[in-house]
Order: C-alpha cells, then structure tokens, then sequence
C-alpha cells in the first residue's frame, strides 16, 4: 500500500462544538497556526491566524458574526473569503481588492471540523461512526510525534458504557483505519463500543488526539463515559510523552499546509472585464417597477464588497451596466441588487427585466467601491432619491451592525415605489420615508434635513440628478463642508464634448500619445496598452480616476467635487479631457 | 520564527549603546545580573556613581570578566559589546533645569525590539490597543504626515503627526487632536515630542530604549522628560504602566516576532509611512538582528 500525500488529506483541527457563537478557536496543522471562527450563518471560516497587516494573530480577534476585526489596528475581514473589508485609519476609502489573508478548506464530519489545502478532499469515511449518533470525547494534545500516538493508541484499552464499574471481561481490537485514525472496539458479552482517534499532525513533533465515541452513550451516562475516556487518554499521554525519543523512529510524512486561497498584500489590476459567472437564484418584484435578483456563483466563492460597492453586469446583448449592492456585511453568499425599470433608457433595464431569468448565468465584474462608508462619523445622514436607495440600503445594514448612530431618508413617489420596504422595516434605526412630493416640497424637506451641520457628520446622497445636485447645494448653505458629502450619480446626465485633440504624456512608462476629437482619453490609454480599471465609462462612478501631474484638465464628470476639480490633480479618463494642450499623468 | 538558528548581532548593533539598568537601583559596590544580545553581563556602580559593566564568559569560575564601556544617560546604565560612539544620541531637553527626568517603566516583552520599536511609531492602533486614553473608536483616522531621515544625524524623523485622543488633557471632556513628532535615533529606540499641557510652547518627550535580551525579546524600558510641578513620580509612572501593559499582549501576539524588513511581506497602507520608513531605514542601517531580512523566506511561522 502506498501512503497518500498527508497534505492531501483532510485532518481534524477542531470539535464543532467548539466552535461557539462570536469566538475565535486556534489551532495548529503541519505547522500552520490558524484561527477558526463561525459566523452567524453558520459557515466555518479556517484561516491562517496573522493580520496581513502587522502579522497580529486573527485568533486573538474579535468574530462580530460577520467579519471579523483585528484587535491590532482593527481592520476587517470578511465571513468565506477572507478579504479586508475596511481600514480604519482610512475611513474614507475602500481596502485594495487584493487585501485578505489565506483562507483554507472546511468540512465538518462526526462532529469535527476537518481541513487541509484541497478543496477535493472529504474527510475520511470510519466504517464504525458511520450508522450509529457519535459522541465527540475530549480532545488532548500530546507532545509526542504522530506514528509513535498512532502506536499508542492502538493499546488503547476502555470498557463499554454498559459495562463500566462491572467486572466483566472486555475484548478489545485495534484497527488502523487510514495513516491517521486508529479504530478501537471494546467487546463485552452484553455490548460494543468504538472510539475512533483522529490524529491531528500539528507539527512535526506534536499532534492533537480527537476521539470519537460510537455509539453516544445514553444523556444519562454521558458524564461518566467522558470521564472514563478523559482518564484513560491521560495515562496514555504521560506514557507518550515520557517515552518520546530523541530520534523519531517513524518520521511523519513531510508536508507543509498550503491555503486554498493564498493572503495577498498588495494592489489589483483589471479593465472592464467581466472576472466572474453568476447564476441568477431568485428574481422578485421588490417595489413598483423594481425587480431584484440574487446572484449566487457558478463555482467558489463570491468576492466580498463594501457597502456602497457596485458591479458590472455584462448583458447578453453586449451592454454593460452598473448596479449598486444592497446586501449587508453579513450576507455573504448571494449578491442581492435591484433594478428599476427605465422605459427610456439604453435597454439595460429593460433586458434584465423581461429576458434575464432565475437560473440564467451572468458575467460580471468584481465588486468596485467608489462610494465608500466612513466608520468614524458622529452621525450618517443617508439620503435616497427612488432607486438611489440600493447603495445606501448596505450602508444602513453595515452602520446598524457596528451600532453608530445614523439615520436614512427615502424619497419615492410612494410607499409601493421604495425597494425592500420590508427589510427597512427590520432595521433598527432612523428611517424617514418622504413619498408623493413635489419637487420644490422635497427641496424643502432636504433643506430641514441638512440643516444644521454638526462636526464630524458626514451624509451621503445617492439618487437622480438634480436631486444631488439640491442635495449638494443646501448642505453647502448649511454649513457642511464637502468633503463631508458623499454622492453617487446613477449617470451623467450632462452634455459632454470630446472636440478637443491633445497630447498626454505618461510620466511612469515615459510615453506620449495623441489623443484625437472624438476618442475618450481612457480608449486612447488603452491602445497604448495602459490596463485602467473603469467601469460606468460615463463620469460618475470614478473607477477610472488617474492622476494628473502637469496640465490642466477639462473636467466633464460628475464625480468629483468643486474642490477636487479646483485642484486639478486627478481626473477621470473616460470622459474628461484637456483644456491645455497637454496633460502628464502618473501611469 | 521560534525555531530559527540563533542570529548574530552584525556591527551595526554590536557598535551600540544599548540600556542594561536603571541608574536609580544600581548600588555602589554590589552588581545585577541581566543579558543584552544572548550575552550574559553584569552592571554596577563605582565610587562615584558611574556605572560600570562587565561580560560574564562563563569560561573559568573566578575567572577576571571581561570589563565593557559603560555610560549613564537618561536615567540608565547604557553599555556595548563592540566599539561604541563617544556619545550617545542627544535630547537636549532633559538638560533643562525645570525638567523631571524619570525612568517610568519596564517590562519584559517576548517580541523583537524592532517590533516594539515600530508598535510605538505607530498612531492606527490607539483607538483598538489604548481605547479611551490614546483615542476612541471611531476617531479612527490617521492623517498624512510626513517622514524624512535626517541626512546629517541620519535618524529618522515622523513630523506632523495628529490623532484624536479622547482625554488628551485632564481639563477637557471632548477629547481633542493632539500633535506628535517622532524621532528614531537608534535602531532600538525611539521617542515622541508631544506639545506640554502647561507650555505649548515646549514639548514633552517620552521615551522607549529596547534592550534587546536576545533576537526576540526585549525589556522594553519607557523614560519621561517633563515639564509638570504637579503630578507625583507615581502619577507620571502609572500612565506610562498603564500604557505599555497595554501593548503587551498586543506585541506578543504579533508573528513572526522578528520584523520583516521585505517590502510586501505585511501589507501597508498611507498611514504606515513610519513603519515602512524604519523598515527601510533598518535595511539600509545593515541591520539583521530582531529583524528578517529582505529576501529571506516568511514563512508565517
């Protein structure tokens, strides 16, 4: 028989019990420190336990259900995948998508937690734990090297349930099920009983005994039975560990754990690719001419979001259209959007309405945040025009969660016009609907609700036009200073002229190129071969920002604000162009 | 890390000064034993008062140890097992007649001086580390300041530096932004100015002198330069307690326990700009003792 490649098996590294709501467990395989913790719906997340950050241990952080927080510099980490979510010393800005630690395989069996590095891998089937309810024993680790447990185990010996305090005569045989489980059965003339230890390989010289009991003893005699056991295992140990030889006889298998997702520390690159195929699982009317979907992967795990992310949706008739994501922090196995039906527009909503159906397979983007959520505000001041309230709905859900103080105005035609009215009614906050106004009538609400300005408040506006435009105008009156409002345009709603011609220079690879009348900047980059993430490609979600190092730009997006234009050191490359007659950008 | 080969202190560090005691509980005639980079030394006091340091070999009992420089500064015994400077790194402040100079703290920490010596470069863990007394979630924010080296001294400096402190003086009840400057003039040591309560016109300085026992544990020595007619030694000494029993538990649990000095090997943001200029500085300093260098393996053990 040839020994399989240890690695490529999955082994214990905790009891499910273990696993307690809103804690962190630690544990050790072939080496590897790693932190497991469950989240609120239920999935094991087994990671390795260091911050990518300053290397703190994950293990000593906090699980708030959805993410869990380091206690260093807390920045958070996203249930399933792994990825940062937010940095605190950077309120306003969303994690580089390439931030997350390493991330590892997770099943649970006969009441264990197993894992390893392949996704493939099950743990291994015990004949004996296969029929009857198991009882997981009290794990024990020994300092003591795995094929000399392994030896010990096999000498195990205990009495059944049954038979404990009698002096009936007990068989017992071992049986070495796969190169690290030892199978022991106890036989009496009135019963049988197996513990099957799992061998956990912690490291080279130390290993973790997990053993499980078949069958589970009646609740009543459950105390008795762990006793048994707990005594009997620590004998064993203290024999192990003082016969453990200096030179190790058998030596356990070289393998070193490798994560199915490896941590990543630096930046992303990307265009506007589609990087991912989703299944549309659910498809509902969520308001009057609203319909939402659920996506949910073809393969793996969807990459995690931020509140106030987006993605692209790639449409079968080549189309490619933003939509905002409404899930909360804790809602990471679907993403949850919603779109409005505009009999006017470019036929996007029109396509996902009438032709995209559940089962369907889209290709989208990655998520992309450029509305980011700030943790550090006294008070959040949401304000959502119609469909604008989708973004601002995961904001809501994230600041509940965290317990800031905010608060979320709605302005819809009417009360069957706003999106997931019933999740808000679940939300435990602030919430304002205003429904049915004039146009003027919802001015002078905004007006009352911008009113006054208090330091540290931040608001964030997402909605048509020339209601952010109001938005923006009155808040400016009341004191709030830009940088404290957030907007998000669903389009550019303004002319744009692209008559000028102009040259740019690229500082970083030393290049220059012509951009004519009629080509956007951004395809001109692209041709010369600059890979530059963009997404709407119509000046308002400034995915495609670059920096501007000489020249003045000719700004036609509705993304940055009147100081951020004033300053003219970054623009938007799909629409904004030059009113020199050269720009130098820092690609 | 903890199974790495021993590592050897080059030049660089080996050249140092490096704190061994506190002046205040050394007594003439008698000597305390303690380590300083796996070596075994002995500190004492002469007639006068001077300190006096010696390298225990171990070699033949009663054997003659082995005599070392030694020089008081700052309140501390400060020897070198190599060919120390004729001075130590300056602080003109403490040389002012209305300052109390104070040794406030110290404490044995299973970690890197490098680590340690980056932990207190650093304003993003204030809000999680020292809640309520340094900052307050969520005042989270660090904003840009600015690092530079020195090019005469070569230290490393971090300037306009501010954070949100909740009780940054006893008066106020809001909290308030308070303004820092860093300065890293020893690889193992490093001291903030912070404006004076009772002068905003001078600054307070406090300090933190690792004494690398060995690659990976230090006794982390905290001094205080203040202008304050009021506090009691203890009042000063308690604050300081408390704060760096704070951030025990924190660099304990940091891995690996040497700082890796690979751009990459941790993931940086803007407001680590003093972490990752020290981690450079170091590189470029030739340091490789408490430290991985650039192109060796992490392997996050």
């Amino acid at each position: 028989m040839t020994a399989p490649d240890p690695a490529s098996l999955l082994h214990p590294v905790a009891a499910g019990a273990d696993l307690v709501p809103r804690h962190v467990v630690r544990s050790r395989l072939f080496g590897r420190r790693l932190a497991i913790w469950r989240a609120d719906d239920g999935f094991i997340n087994i990671w390795e336990d260091r911050c990518i950050h300053r290397g703190m241990r994950l293990s000593a952080g906090v699980n708030d259900g959805a993410e869990l927080v380091c206690q260093y510099h807390g920045w958070r980490y996203s249930n399933r995948n792994g990825n940062c979510t937010y940095i605190p010393a950077h309120p306003g800005e969303a994690p580089a998508g390439a931030l997350r630690v390493a991330t590892f395989a997770c099943a649970e069996r006969y009441g264990l937690v197993w894992s390893g590095d392949s996704a493939d891998a099950s743990p291994p089937s015990i004949p004996a734990l296969e029929d009857a309810e198991v009882l997981v024993l009290r794990s024990l680790p020994v300092n003591a090297p795995v094929p000399l447990v392994l030896e010990g185990l096999a000498r195990y010996s205990f009495r059944p349930t049954a038979a404990l305090g009698s002096d009936i005569p007990v068989a017992t045989s071992a049986d070495a099920g796969n190169p690290f489980s030892v199978t022991v059965t106890a036989t009496t003339a009135g019963a049988a009983s197996s513990v099957v230890f799992f061998v956990q390989p912690a490291d080279a010289g130390r290993c973790v005994i997990r053993p499980v009991l078949s069958p589970a003893p009646a609740p009543g005699e459950r105390l008795v039975t762990l006793r048994h056991h707990a005594g009997a295992l620590e004998e064993l140990r203290a024999q192990l560990e003082d016969a453990r030889p200096t030179e190790i006889a058998v030596p356990l298998p070289v393998a070193t754990l490798e994560p199915l997702r490896s941590g990543g520390t630096g930046g992303a690159a990307g265009g506007r690719r589609p990087q991912l195929q989703v299944r549309v699982a659910r498809k509902w009317l969520c308001a009057e001419g609203i319909t939402a979907f659920e996506l949910v992967p073809v393969t793996g795990e969807l990459p995690s979001f931020q509140p106030g992310a987006h993605l692209d949706v790639h449409l079968p008739n080549g189309l490619v259209r933003q939509y905002s994501l409404t899930n909360g922090p804790d809602l990471t196995d679907v993403y949850r959007i919603a779109v409005k039906l505009e009999p006017d527009g470019g036929g996007g909503s029109r396509l996902m309405h009438d032709s995209v159906h559940v089962g369907d397979v889209l290709d989208i983007s990655t998520p992309r945040n450029n509305f980011p959520l700030r943790r550090d505000a006294a008070r959040t001041v949401l304000i959502a025009g119609g469909i604008g309230i989708t973004p601002l709905l995961a904001m809501a859900q994230t600041l509940a969660r965290q317990g800031l103080t905010w608060e979320l105005h709605c302005f819809a035609r009417s009360d069957d016009h706003i999106a997931f009215g019933e999740m808000l009614d679940s939300l435990a906050g602030s919430i304002t609907r205003h429904v049915g106004l004039t146009p003027e009538q919802t001015g002078h609400e905004l007006g009352r609700i911008v009113r006054p300005y208090a330091p540290m408040n931040h608001t964030y506006v997402c909605g048509p036009g020339p209601m952010i435009a109001t938005a923006r105008a009155l808040a400016a009156d009341a004191g709030w200073p830009e940088a404290a409002v957030h907007f998000e345009y669903f389009k550019n709603e303004s002319p744009r002229d692209d008559t000028s011609a102009f040259e740019v220079a690229l500082a970083r690879s030393g290049r220059s190129l012509r951009i004519s009348a009629g080509e956007s900047l951004l395809d001109g980059l692209r041709n010369a071969g600059v890979d530059l993430p963009s997404s709407c490609e119509q000046g308002a979600c400034g995915t495609c920002i670059a920096t501007v190092l000489e020249g003045e730009p000719d700004h036609q997006d509705v993304y940055l604000n009147g100081s951020e234009r004033a300053a003219g050191d970054r623009m938007l490359t799909c629409v904004s162009r030059a009113k020199s007659g050269r720009l130098v950008l820092d690609l | 890390m903890d199974a790495t080969a021993p590592q050897e202190p080059g030049p660089p560090i080996l050249d140092l000064w490096h704190p061994v005691a506190i002046l205040a509980e050394l007594t003439a005639g008698e000597t305390i034993r303690t380590r300083l980079l796996d070596r075994d030394i002995a500190v004492g006091l002469d007639g006068e008062g001077a300190p006096l340091a010696w390298l225990i070999t171990g070699e033949a009992p009663g054997g003659a140890p082995e005599s070392l420089p030694a020089i008081a500064a700052y309140e501390f015994a400060w020897t070198s097992l190599g060919t120390p400077p004729a001075e130590i790194f300056a602080i003109p402040e403490c040389d002012e007649p209305d300052r109390r100079n104070l040794a406030t703290f110290s404490v044995g920490v299973h970690v890197s001086a490098p680590r340690a010596v980056e932990n207190f470069l650093d304003l993003g863990h204030f809000p999680y580390v020292h809640a309520g007394i340094l900052g307050q979630v969520p005042r989270t924010e660090v904003a840009d300041y600015r690092v530079e080296v020195d090019p005469e001294t070569n230290e490393l400096w971090a300037l306009d530096c501010e954070f949100f402190q909740p009780q940054a003086a006893a008066a106020s009840t809001d909290g308030q932004m308070s303004q820092y400057t860093y300065r890293v003039p020893h690889p193992y040591c490093v001291m903030l100015y912070k404006s004076c309560p009772t002068d905003e016109s001078r600054f307070d300085v406090i300090a933190l002198f690792c004494q690398a026992l060995s690659a990976d544990r230090v006794l982390f020595h905290t001094f205080m330069s203040v202008i304050d007619e009021v506090s009691s030694d203890e009042q000063i000494r308690a604050f300081q307690t408390l704060v760096s029993a704070q951030d025990k538990p924190i660099l304990e649990n940091q891995t690996p326990r040497l700082l890796p000095l690979e751009v990459g090997a941790e993931a940086s943001v803007r407001s680590d700009r003093a972490s990752v200029a020290y981690r450079r500085w170091l590189g470029d300093l030739g340091v490789g003792y408490g430290v991985i260098p650039a192109g060796l393996p992490d392997d996050g053990s």
